[in-house]
């Protein structure tokens, strides 16, 4: 058997982002919404690296440096829109946030 | 069976338990733990595929500063003790259904793909991802400093008391 290939690598980050498109799907909790928006990030940062490694391409290594920073300012972002909204209303549950629902 | 096969399995079977921990456990401050173990398996992915410049930024950043962070909201918005912090998950069968026609969809095209790897890269490329980022990607990097000012205010913004 020989060393992992790039679909072995590609498949990994399917199905890690699949999981995370789950999370995303089904959590409840606006803070787990984010942990598998994380998780999809990830998986493509995989996607970039495994590129780089095997067609022998820089921009992949430089890609997945500028999305970890780009994930980096979403995390804050995000959670300080969190924080700010369980202040106003005493709860971060997607489902009972519907301020803009006509 | 050659060692980094071995290597890559073990480090596969962590990354995707830390990914099913992340979306299934009741318990959120349970999921950012499972989350942190896979931002660390990501990283020794990293590794195998001689990235070793990003294996210590996926450390630093991600493991270290993102799950810090997470933390800290997890418990400014949550009872740690009691029942508070249990979550459920809703709508789990469409969800499901979703994920897996996603995935299926995307493996499908890899491996219809007729992909032939081509020269591996030379082992370390620290030094060029260096020069890269200092010539034909400066303007991007300087973009992404823009960036983290207008995140770092924005969540100071966000965040602060009104008075």
């Amino acid at each position: 058997m020989a060393a992992p290939g790039l679909s072995a690598y590609l498949v990994l980050a399917a199905l890690v982002f699949a999981i995370g498109l789950f999370g995303v799907l089904t959590r409840r909790n606006a803070v787990g919404i984010l942990l598998g928006i994380e998780l999809m990030l990830n998986a493509v940062n995989i996607n970039l690296v495994a590129f780089a490694r095997f067609e022998a391409d820089l921009a992949g290594l430089i890609f997945t440096l500028f999305v970890i920073a780009i994930t980096v300012a979403e995390v804050g972002v995000g959670l300080a829109i969190v924080i700010a909204i369980f202040r106003v209303r005493r709860t971060v549950d997607a489902d009972q946030l519907n301020l803009l629902k006509g | 069976m050659t060692l980094e096969t071995l290597v890559f399995g073990l480090v596969a079977l962590a990354l995707l338990g830390g990914s099913l921990g992340v979306v299934l456990t009741p318990n959120l401050f349970h999921a950012v733990l499972s989350l942190a173990g896979a931002l660390v398996a990501t990283a020794v992915i990293f590794l195998l595929l001689d990235a070793a410049f990003l294996f210590a930024v996926q450390l630093l950043l991600y493991a270290g500063g993102v799950v810090t962070v997470l933390v800290f909201a997890i418990m400014l918005t949550e009872r740690l003790i009691g029942e508070h912090i249990t979550q459920t998950n809703r709508h789990v069968v469409n969800g499901a259904v979703m994920s897996v026609a996603v995935f299926v969809g995307v493996a499908g095209f890899i491996m219809r793909s007729n992909l032939t790897a081509a020269e591996p890269a030379p082992a370390d490329r620290t030094v060029e991802i260096a020069r890269a980022i200092v010539g034909p990607f400066a303007v991007t990097f300087e973009l992404l400093g823009v960036l983290l000012v207008a995140a770092l205010l924005g969540a100071i913004y966000f965040a602060r008391t009104e008075d």
